[in-house]
C-alpha cells in the first residue's frame, strides 16, 4: 500500500469510527430527555430506569467519541499538513465555535451524569437537554467545515495564493445547509433504528418487556419520523450536488454520458473503461427529473469532466446505492410503524413488526457510512473541491502505512470493547434497575 | 485581537497542564501506589475528577484549534516533524479516556477491571511523558525542516536526551499536582498523610528531574540557562515559584488549608510556564539553525484572527460560568477534612 492511500484510508477509518459515536452522542440525549420527562411527569420508575440505562450508554459513547474527535483534530495536521496550512485559517471558524459547543456539552454531561438527586429535578432535566442541543450544534458546525471542502468559499484563489479570507462566509458556504440537514436527520435515523432494534430484540426474547417496550417506543418514534423526512433532505442534497459538483453526482449515479432525459440507474456494475453500467435497472428521464424537476433537461455526465478530475465511479456509485436502498427500506418500516400506531393497533401485538426493527438495527449506521463515503470519495481527486488535490496535501513523512495498521488495530479493539460493554449493560438491565420481568 | 488569541492559547495550555495534568497525575499516583491502597486511591480520584475530567480534556482541543486556525504554519510544521510522538500521545489519550470511562461504566465488575486499570495507569504515564517530549522538542532547536533523511527529519527531532528528560519532568509535575489536589479530597487522617507523602515524593522527583533537565540542556548545547536567567521576568517568576514552594512545604507540615496548598502548587506551575514561554515570546517554536516560528509573523490573516478571537471570547462567556458552577457544585457537596 502506498503512503498516500494509507493516509486516505487512515483518515477514512478515523472519520468512519468517529461518526458512529458522534451520531449517538448527538441523538441519545434527546431520547433520554423524553424518558426523563416522562419520569418527572408520571413518576413511573421504569422511565427513570430507562433514562439511567441510556445515560450509561451515552457516557461510554461520549467518551469514545470525545477521544476519537481529539485524534481527528490532530490527524488533520498529521496527515494533511499542506491542506491545513492553507485551509485552517479559512474554514477554521466552525471548529473554533465547535470547541465551545463541545465544551458546553461536556460540562452539561457532567451535570447530568453526576447530578441525580443533587439538583432541582427540572434543572437536572434541562442539563440533559443542553447536552443534546450542544451536541447537535457541534455536529452541524463540523459538517459545515466539511461542506467547505465540497464548496469552497470565503477567499479568492489567485495564482496559488489564498487571499481576502472571510471565515464567516467560508462557514456559511453553499453546501453547509443541505449537508448539515442531511447529516442531522441521518443521525436520528441511524441512532433511532439502532436503539429501537436492540430493544425490539429484547422484547422478542421476553426480557424485561415493559422496560424494553417503553424504550423501544421512544426510539422508534424518533427513528421513523426522521426516516420519513430523510428523502426530502436527500432531494435537496441531490439537487445541490448536481449544481455544485456535477462530477460527484455523475459518479453517484454512474452517469457516464451527458444526455437529455437522463435515466436513473438503479444498482448495476459500473465499468469505467467501457463507460457503461451492466445489469442495472434504468428508469428513463428520472435522473433529469430528480435533478432539474423536468424529464427532458440534460444532466452532465462524466464525459464532460476531464479524466484526471473524475472521482472513482464504482465506489461512489455502490455507496450511493447502499445508502438510498437502506433509506428506502427504513422508510417502508417507518410507514408500517405509523400505520400500526395510528390505524392498526393490532399490528403492535404481532412479532413481525418487531422483527423488522431487529433486522433494521445496523441499517441506519451502514447508510451513514455509505453516505459519508459518497461525499468523501465523490469529491476526489480534490481535497478542496477544484482548488487543491488530495495528493498534494498529504504529509511528506514516509511510512504512514504502519501508522494506518496501528490505527486500524486500535479502532477495531475499541469497537470490540464498546460492543462488549454495551452487551453487558443490556444483559444486566434487570439486576441494575430492579425491573419486574413482566408488565 | 492577536493578543486575545495568544492569551487564550497560553491560558488553554496552562489550564491543560494544571487540570489535565492533575488528571494524568491521578493515574501516575495510582501507578506508584502499593497494591493495598490502590482501590482507595482510585475511588477518591474518581469522585474528585469524574464530573470534570471530560472538560479538562477540552483545553487541549482549544489549544490545537487556536493553532491550526490562527497559526497554521506552526501547527503543520510541528505535526509534520513531531508526527511520531504526537501519534503516540494520541494513543495515550485514546487509551486513557476510554479506559477511565469503561472501568466506571462496565455493568459487570470482574477481571476486566484489571485490564482497564492497567491501561489507565500506563497511558496516564505515557501521555504526559510525550506531551513533555513534544513541548521540549518544539523549543530544542532540533527540528530540521530541511532534513533529507528520515532519521533527522522525523526521529531525532524528538528522540534526544533533552526531550526525554523534560518528558519525565512533566510526568513528575503531573503526579505532584494530582497528589496536592487529592489531599483535599481525603476523608481520614491516615490517607491524608499518605497523600502528603506522595506529594512530597513527587515534588522531590520533579526537583531532581528539573535539575537534570538543566544539566542535559547544558550538555546538548541548548541555552536553557540563558533563556530563564538572562531576563528579569524569568528570574522573578522562578524565585516566586521557589518561595511559594517553600511556603507550600511549610503548610504541608503544618496541616494548612488545602485550598491555599492547591493555589500554591498551581502558582508554581504557572510561573514555570511563564518563565519558559516569555523569553521566547512571540516565538513559539525554535527550529534548527536558530530559525523561529513566531506567533506574530506566522499568524493567519487579520480577518481570521479577528473571528477566531471573537469566537473564543464568545465561547468563554458561555463556558467559564458553567464550568465554575460545575466544579463548585461538586466541591460543595463534599465534606472537607479540616
Amino acid at each position: 500500500m502506498e503512503d498516500f492511500i494509507a493516509a486516505r484510508s487512515q483518515m477514512a477509518l478515523s472519520l468512519g469510527f468517529h461518526i458512529v459515536f458522534s451520531c449517538i452522542g448527538m441523538v441519545m440525549p434527546f431520547f433520554m430527555a423524553v424518558a426523563h420527562f416522562y419520569w418527572l411527569r408520571t413518576n413511573d420508575v421504569v422511565y427513570r430506569n430507562i433514562t439511567k440505562a441510556w445515560s450509561k450508554g451515552v457516557a461510554i459513547f461520549f467518551a469514545t467519541g470525545a477521544v476519537s474527535g481529539t485524534v481527528l483534530s490532530f490527524e488533520l495536521g498529521l496527515l494533511w499538513p499542506e491542506f491545513m496550512k492553507h485551509a485552517g485559517p479559512i474554514f477554521g471558524m466552525p471548529f473554533s465555535l465547535e470547541g465551545t459547543a463541545f465544551f458546553i456539552e461536556a460540562i452539561a454531561l457532567g451535570f447530568f451524569l453526576y447530578g441525580w438527586g443533587r439538583f432541582n429535578r427540572w434543572f437536572h432535566w434541562f442539563t440533559g437537554v443542553v447536552v443534546g442541543v450542544s451536541g447537535l450544534v457541534s455536529g452541524i458546525l463540523v459538517v459545515a467545515a466539511n461542506a467547505w471542502m465540497n464548496s469552497p468559499a470565503g477567499f479568492d484563489y489567485v495564482n496559488g495564493q489564498y487571499l481576502n479570507i472571510d471565515p464567516i462566509q467560508a462557514m456559511f458556504n453553499d453546501a453547509w445547509f443541505s449537508q448539515a440537514l442531511h447529516m442531522c436527520i441521518a443521525a436520528f435515523v441511524a441512532t433511532g433504528f439502532a436503539v429501537a432494534g436492540i430493544h425490539a430484540l429484547m422484547i422478542l426474547k421476553k426480557k424485561n418487556v415493559r422496560f424494553h417496550m417503553q424504550s423501544f417506543r421512544i426510539a422508534a418514534v424518533f427513528a421513523c419520523v426522521a426516516a420519513l423526512l430523510q428523502p426530502l433532505s436527500g432531494d435537496i442534497s441531490a439537487k445541490d450536488v448536481a449544481k455544485r459538483q456535477p462530477a460527484k453526482l455523475a459518479a453517484m449515479e454512474a452517469h457516464f454520458h451527458t444526455e437529455a432525459a437522463a435515466s436513473l440507474i438503479v444498482g448495476g456494475i459500473p465499468d469505467s473503461k467501457a463507460k457503461e453500467v451492466k445489469y442495472a435497472l434504468k428508469l428513463p428521464g428520472m435522473l433529469s427529473f430528480m435533478v432539474h424537476s423536468d424529464f427532458q433537461t440534460p444532466v452532465t455526465g462524466l464525459d464532460k469532466i476531464p479524466e484526471q478530475d473524475q472521482p472513482p465511479v464504482a465506489i461512489t456509485h455502490y455507496a450511493f446505492q447502499i445508502m438510498v436502498g437502506l433509506g428506502v427500506l427504513m422508510l417502508l418500516i417507518s410507514l408500517c410503524y405509523f400505520v400500526a400506531i395510528l390505524k392498526k393497533k393490532s399490528w403492535l401485538q404481532h412479532s413481525w413488526l418487531l422483527r423488522l426493527f431487529v433486522l433494521a438495527t445496523p441499517m441506519g449506521f451502514i447508510a451513514v457510512e455509505a453516505g459519508w463515503t459518497v461525499t468523501e470519495v465523490g469529491r476526489q481527486p480534490w481535497i478542496i473541491n477544484g482548488i487543491m488535490r488530495t495528493a498534494d496535501a498529504v504529509t511528506p513523512m514516509p511510512g504512514i502505512v504502519y501508522s494506518f495498521y496501528i490505527f486500524t488495530a486500535v479502532y477495531i479493539s475499541l469497537s470490540l470493547i464498546v460492543t462488549f460493554l454495551l452487551y453487558r449493560q443490556i444483559k444486566m438491565v434487570d439486576k441494575l434497575y430492579d425491573v419486574s420481568p413482566t408488565a | 485581537m492577536i493578543y486575545v488569541v495568544i492569551a487564550f492559547l497560553w491560558a488553554a495550555i496552562l489550564l491543560y497542564i494544571l487540570l489535565g495534568g492533575a488528571d494524568f497525575g491521578a493515574g501516575i499516583i495510582e501507578l506508584f501506589t502499593s497494591n493495598k491502597n490502590k482501590q482507595y486511591t482510585r475511588t477518591t480520584m474518581y469522585q474528585a475528577i469524574g464530573p470534570v475530567w471530560e472538560a479538562n480534556h477540552m483545553w487541549l482541543i482549544i489549544a490545537i484549534v487556536v493553532l491550526f486556525v490562527g497559526f497554521p504554519e506552526i501547527y503543520t510544521t510541528v505535526s509534520t516533524h513531531l508526527h511520531i510522538p504526537l501519534v503516540i500521545m494520541l494513543f495515550g489519550i485514546i487509551a486513557r479516556g476510554t479506559a477511565f470511562t469503561f472501568r466506571n461504566y462496565d455493568a459487570v465488575v470482574d477481571n476486566m477491571q484489571k485490564v482497564y486499570n492497567k491501561i489507565f495507569v500506563y497511558s496516564s504515564f505515557v501521555t504526559p511523558f510525550f506531551l513533555g517530549v513534544i513541548a521540549a522538542s518544539a523549543v530544542s532547536g532540533k527540528i530540521d525542516t530541511n532534513a533529507a533523511d528520515f532519521g533527522t527529519a522525523y526521529i531525532f527531532s524528538w528522540l534526544n536526551w533533552f526531550s526525554v528528560t523534560v518528558g519525565f519532568f512533566t510526568v513528575a509535575i503531573c503526579g505532584y499536582l494530582a497528589a496536592i489536589f487529592i489531599i483535599g479530597e481525603t476523608k481520614d487522617d491516615a490517607s491524608r498523610i499518605r497523600f502528603i507523602r506522595k506529594a512530597k515524593q513527587m515534588n522531590v522527583a520533579a526537583g531532581i528531574l528539573g535539575a537534570l533537565v538543566f544539566w542535559v540542556a547544558h550538555s546538548e548545547g541548548i541555552p536553557l540557562n540563558e533563556w530563564l536567567f538572562d531576563n528579569a521576568v524569568g528570574v522573578i517568576a522562578l524565585i516566586a515559584a521557589l518561595l511559594s514552594l517553600a511556603l507550600l512545604w511549610y503548610l504541608l507540615l503544618k496541616k494548612g488549608k488545602v485550598y491555599i496548598i492547591r493555589v500554591l502548587a498551581g502558582f508554581q506551575v504557572t510561573m514555570i510556564l511563564l518563565a519558559i514561554t516569555l523569553r521566547h515570546y512571540p516565538n513559539i517554536v525554535v527550529l534548527k539553525g536558530g530559525k523561529y516560528l513566531s506567533l506574530m509573523e506566522h499568524a493567519g490573516q487579520e480577518k481570521t484572527i479577528y473571528s477566531l478571537g471573537m469566537a473564543l471570547l464568545l465561547g468563554s462567556v458561555f463556558i467559564l460560568p458553567a464550568l465554575f458552577y460545575l466544579i463548585y457544585s461538586f466541591q460543595k457537596n463534599k465534606g472537607q477534612w479540616h
